[in-house]
Parts: structure tokens; sequence; C-alpha cells
């Protein structure tokens, strides 16, 4: 009998100390080793519940199984036919809410889960090195079709691969000068390497797909052109647009959207300036107001941009926070302060038209709302003031309206986003398909790659379908 | 929007011009800082990186009658477009030209092809007459009724146009030029303040009615990275200065 360690086998991460103030990546991933140690952990389970939890269901313990036995050929052709991203999934996925949250050893008494997403992405990291891409065999046969993909986040790489695979004609439209979406300009280096993005978007084009950037669908190109020249198309814009609380001095100087912070440091390498062109405030004292992931990579970009004092206001408590824990945990072993059960109520003015302090009212926590979170509520005479030269609010994105407002005949939600079946992403224009954040409100990145496979599959047998259908000839 | 090169920031420029035929557009832009010195620098045959575009919500062109439109300094080649537009739609266009001195009178003759009168000032009387375009449009509104205008140049101009045709309650357009980044809607940097909602420049404009911009915020807002823009700019110098030997 194999006796299992009760605990994770513990990866190595850089010092608190040191890395707050780089951009390298903090957890520096399993050696293989380390990883066949934490593999011998899994049960092995038959009808392995952890599957179930995944959104694109990987054979979890296939893979892992893989890696025991020390075939990391074998655990990456498994990961492969699953998910195109493993790399970055393995990375950014809240496992602690999916796979490992069901894990059987994680649910014995005293036992952590097995370590899945730190096992894929030990997999996925090997395959990236010791793979080689441009030995990618393109069959020759005929191309079933050609379809569009509009964004290139993971909803629309996903979709982009997999009907690549299936022998289609895939052509990605990129806004950006860079592709990948939120993995490019949101989520940064700390956490997820851009060199990691771009060896996994690379491995995606060699499956034949085409990106072409700096393309705006609805402004460059219109949903017309796109609806003519292709069998079908799937949009996969994201919830891009920031929301802003709308609070007195929203338009002082220093006060960011997240998506613009993250934008310069992660898109514009605004933390090399002047290396790059492009610049970022140096602030002394930095206030991140959110909850969220996205709250947690501001406000650990600019401690690494040197700020003496970074704190994050969250109108609710650490038990309601949405961010993943292991984020949580890192940003406080950063020196990240947090001031729960706060919300701002304005931003002061130091009388030239900069930021100078976040006046915030203290919360409480009252009855339950829709989402089963209890909803804060203000309370009277609370109000306190803490100083900042720079503010970020990371209260949420909404839909982009850039490309749906030349686009009306296709129908949206009362929330701006676009309706489509999450069983097929169908919308309701036929041939249209949509997936992702654009579907669901901001989600994650798990979450958008498996609408973009699902959606793959009702492309496929909707071009098919249409292929079928005999072409009317004129008597 | 561009990028010259891979170190490179993204910047707004306007399409003055464009040609269907040979798929050509037209930018004009002034040296200002260190990405148009290196634009400059630029010669035919190089290429730009990144350009991305048409963006923004197009000007309404229409037949209004008889329009005024106000270019100043490098905001001439964002007037020349409209002033064009709004002449093939049968507007009678009145145009005024401003700018420091005579040689940043830029598009004299284009906008003269599409204008039924044209008005050049200069800040030193060394073109036309020597005054403020406000002083131009006063002289054009005594003598005309305006059914629409525009006014593009220098935050400053843009809101003294405002004003000078806000007295006369002539309907008055500006397109407001705000810090930038991707120009797509997606991160709020170019927001600026519209009868008292938020707005960003790059999807909801850049043109919006003058008297609805608040100018403090706006002109305010511009100044964000005037440190960083000095020491970009002179960091540049230096390396010509070194490569010159």
């Amino acid at each position: 009998m194999v006796r299992r360690s009760r605990t994770k086998t513990p990866i190595a991460e850089q010092d608190p100390a040191i890395r707050k103030s780089n951009f390298d990546e903090v957890c520096l991933g399993y050696t293989l080793e380390e990883g066949a140690a934490e593999a011998v952990r899994c049960l092995q389970c038959k009808e392995a519940p952890c599957i179930a939890s995944c959104p694109v269901m990987i054979d979890i313990p296939g893979f892992i199984l893989a890696i025991k036995k020390g075939n990391m050929q074998e655990a990456a052709d498994i990961l492969g036919k699953y998910t195109n991203l493993p790399a970055i999934c393995g990375r950014v996925c809240p496992q602690e809410k999916q796979c490992e949250q069901v894990c059987k050893l994680g649910l014995a008494k005293n036992f952590e889960p097995v370590a899945i997403g730190k096992l894929e992405r030990l997999v996925a990291d090997w395959a990236l090195e010791n793979q080689d891409f441009s030995k990618c065999i393109q069959n020759n046969e005929a191309k079933i079709g050609r379809i569009a993909v509009i964004g290139s986040g993971p909803s629309g790489l996903t979709v982009a691969g997999d009907l690549a695979k299936m022998n289609y004609e895939v052509i990605i439209y990129e806004a950006l000068h860079d592709s990948g979406g939120v993995l490019t300009y949101g989520i940064p280096e700390f956490r997820l390497p851009k060199r990691i993005v771009k060896k996994e978007i690379e491995s995606i084009e060699a499956l034949g797909v085409t990106i072409e950037t700096n393309v705006v669908v609805g402004k460059t190109i219109t949903m017309d052109e796109v609806m003519n020249e292709f069998d079908a198309c799937y949009i996969s814009v994201g919830a891009g647009a920031p929301n802003f609380m709308g609070i007195p001095g929203t338009a002082l100087n220093g006060v960011y959207s997240s998506s613009e912070y993250l934008t310069r440091i992660n898109l514009m390498h605004s933390y090399e300036f002047p290396k790059f062109d492009t610049p970022i405030k140096r602030s002394k004292n930095v206030v991140v107001i959110g909850g969220g992931n996205v709250a947690m990579d501001a406000a650990r970009s600019a401690k690494r941009l040197g700020a003496d004092h970074v704190s994050i206001v969250y109108r609710r408590s650490l038990e309601e926070l949405p961010a993943r824990i292991e984020e949580y945990h890192h940003s406080v072993e950063e020196d990240i302060d947090y001031h729960w059960l706060s919300n701002p109520v304005e931003y002061m003015n130091n009388g030239v038209g900069d930021l100078n302090g976040v006046k915030c009212v203290k919360m409480e926590l009252g009855e339950p709302d829709e989402s089963g979170r209890r909803r804060p509520v203000p309370i009277k005479n609370s109000e306190f003031i803490i100083e900042a030269d720079t503010v970020i609010e990371a209260i949420g994105q909404g839909s982009n309206k850039v490309l749906l407002s030349t686009f009306p005949e296709l129908k949206l939600t009362k929330w701006g986003y676009i309706e489509a079946d999450p069983k097929t992403g169908t919308t309701s224009i036929p041939g249209v398909f949509a997936g992702g954040d654009i579907v669901t409100g901001a989600a994650t990145v798990i979450l958008a790659m498996g609408a973009g496979k699902i959606a793959a599959v009702e492309i496929d047998n909707y071009v098919r379908e249409k292929n079928k259908t005999p072409v009317t000839t004129k008597v | 929007m561009l990028r010259i090169n891979e170190m490179g920031e993204r910047i707004p420029l306007t399409i003055a011009d464009t040609d269907d035929s040979s798929g050509k557009i037209r930018l004009v832009f002034q040296v200002i800082g260190k990405t148009t010195a290196e634009l400059g620098k630029l010669t035919i045959g190089d290429t730009i990186l990144d350009l991305t575009g048409p963006l923004g919500m197009p000007t309404e062109i229409k037949n209004y009658g008889t329009v005024m439109i106000v270019g100043g300094g490098v905001g001439i080649a964002a007037v020349f477009p409209i002033i064009k537009g709004l002449k093939k739609a049968g507007n009678r266009v009145i145009t005024i030209l401003g700018a420091k001195t005579a040689e940043l009178v830029i598009l004299q003759e284009e906008c003269r092809q599409y204008s039924d009168e044209l008005i050049i000032t200069t800040d030193d009387g060394t073109k036309g007459m020597k005054g403020l375009v406000t002083d131009a449009m006063e002289q054009v509104i005594a003598n005309e009724t305006i059914n629409s205008s525009w006014a593009i140049g220098p935050s400053m101009m843009m809101k003294f146009c405002t004003m000078t045709a806000a007295k006369y309650e002539l309907p008055l357009y500006v397109s407001l030029n705000p810090i930038m980044i991707d120009g797509t809607g997606m991160c709020g940097g170019c927001r600026v303040t519209i009868d008292g909602s938020i707005k960003f420049a790059c999807v909801d404009g850049p043109e919006f009615k003058g008297t609805e911009v608040n100018w403090d915020e706006f002109i305010s807002r511009m100044k964000q990275y005037k440190t960083e823009e000095e020491t970009c700019l002179v960091d540049y110098q230096k390396v010509q200065v070194i490569n010159r030997g």
C-alpha cells in the first residue's frame, strides 16, 4: 500500500520580499520529480468526480497516471485531446472551486486534494519546451469550410484550434496589436508569463489558424462582409468595457480603471518605461477598489511598480471575496492591506485636479441578495479617508458595444450581452455563434474555453448540414 | 491608432484624407514628443508596425445650409475631411484656419478647394488676419446666418470657440483629443464628462457638442503624463545626438 502524503507536494515560489519588486512569475512550478511525487497521491478513481467538474472534462486521472509512469508525452497527448491552452489553465483556473474541490482525496479528513492544476501546468510546460510545433502536420485534404472567429481571447482560440483540427480554414480577427485577449492585456506576467501565452498561441497557429491583428470588426471590416465571406462565425469579443462607480472625482488625475492600468502594464510594458514608450504613474499610495482577481492583479502590479503602500477596499468581507484564495494569500505576503466592509464615496481633489485621497464609508452585511451573498449596506456617519495618489477601480466590466452597435439584428440580453444558447452557442442569427464573456458576462478563462469547445462541435454540425442542402439552380 | 515599433506606444491620429483607388490614407502629425519625432524620421518605404482603424463615430454629414468650420494648428488636418464632406453634401462652407504663425497654416489649398469662403488668422499676423480664430468667428457670425459649426484644434482654442458660438446660440461641435491607449472602448483612459455623464471619446466621440463638454476637467486630464512625456523625449533626443556622433 502506498502511503499518501496528507498535504500537496510543496511547490517552489519566489520569495515575497524579492518578488514584490519584479514582474517575474511567482510560482516556479513542479520539477519532474516533484510532479511524479504528487501524481502518486491521485486515487485513480473509477468514476472520477474531478472530470465532471472540469468545464472541458479533461481525463484527469488519465494524464496523472501518465505522469506517474514517467511518460510526459502521453500525458501531453491526453491533455491535448481536451484543452488547447493547458499551460494557461493550469495557472489561472480557480481549481479550488472546480476539479480540486471534488477530489476524493481532498474530501478525506485531514487530506488536501491532488494539485491537479499544478500537474496540468507541469505537463503543458514540458510540452511547450519539448514539442516541435513546426512539425505539426496539416493535412492537404480540401477544407470543409471557412470560419471567422472574432476576438482572440481564450474562447476564440479554443474554437479556432478545435475547428482547425476538424479541417476548417479559420481566421481570427483581433482588434489589438497582440492576440490573447485578457491573457495578454489583463493577467499580469507574474501570474501568467507572456512567453507562455505566446507559445500556446503559436501552437494554435501551427494547427493552421490565421490570426489577423489590428482588425476591429464593425469598423475595419463589417459584419456583412464577415457573413458573406465565411460559412459561419463565432463572436468571442469578451466583456471588456470598464464600469466606473461614477462617484464624484472619477475624472481626477490618478483615477484609473483596472483595464487601463493593466493594459498599460501588460500590453504596453509601461513598467519598463522609458525603454517602452507608454508611461504609467509611479505612485506612493495606491487604493484598489474591488475584490476579484482583477483587483488583486492591479494591487500587486502597483506594488511592483514601487508604491510604498497599496490597499484594497472591498465592500464585503474575506468570506465573500471572489478572488482566488491563492492570489489573496500571495497579495498578503506582498504587504497588500485590506479595508474590509468599506466602499468609496468620493475621490478627493488636491485643488489642481490630482487625486489626494479616497473617502470611504463603512459597510455592514444585510440580507442575502440574488447572488446568495449578503448585501452590503452603508453605516451612517462612518466616513474615513485613505490617503492616495492613485486609485484603481476594479469593479467589473460590461459588454463592449463597438461590434454589437453595428449589428442590430443580433438579439441581446437585457444586460447587453449576446443571447446565445449555452448548450450550443447558437444566437438569434443562423450561422452566427457566440461564447465566452460576451454571453455570460465576465467569468473565467476555463468557462470561456468550455463555451468554445461546445461551439466548435455545433459549428461543424451547422456547416455540414448547410453543405448537404442542395444548391438551388436556375431552371 | 498607430504603433511604430515593438517598443512603441499607441497614438491616435485623424484620417485627413483617403484615396480608395490606391488604398491610401493621409495622416498629418505635428512633432511634439518622442513618438511623433520618431514618426517624422520615417521615410518613403518604411513601415509602421500597427495601424488600426477607422475608429470613432463619423461626423454627421448632411445639408445644414451654411456651415462654419474652424481649424487650429494641426487640427486643420482633422477639419479637412469634414470641410470636404460638408461641401459635397451641398452646404455653403465658410472655413477659418488659424495658427501661431504663417508656416503652421497647413492644407490651405486643399481646404480652399472645398470652401466657399476661407479666412486665415495668425497670432503674429504673418499671414491673413492678425489675431485669434474667435475674432474671425465673430466677424463671420456678424455677416451670415450660420446653421451649424465645428471647431477642431488645441483644447483651449476649442473651449473659446465654444464660448463664442454659445454667445450667439450657434451649435458648435468639437473633436476631443484626450489621451488614448487602445482606442476601442476597453479602458476608459479617454473618458470625458459630457453633459454630466462619462463618455469614452474613442467610441462615443470624438465629436461632441462643445457646450456639453466639461472643459476644465478635460484640459486638466491632458496634462497627466507631462513629466513622463518630457523624460521620454529627452532620452530620445540624447540617443539621436549620440547616433549622429
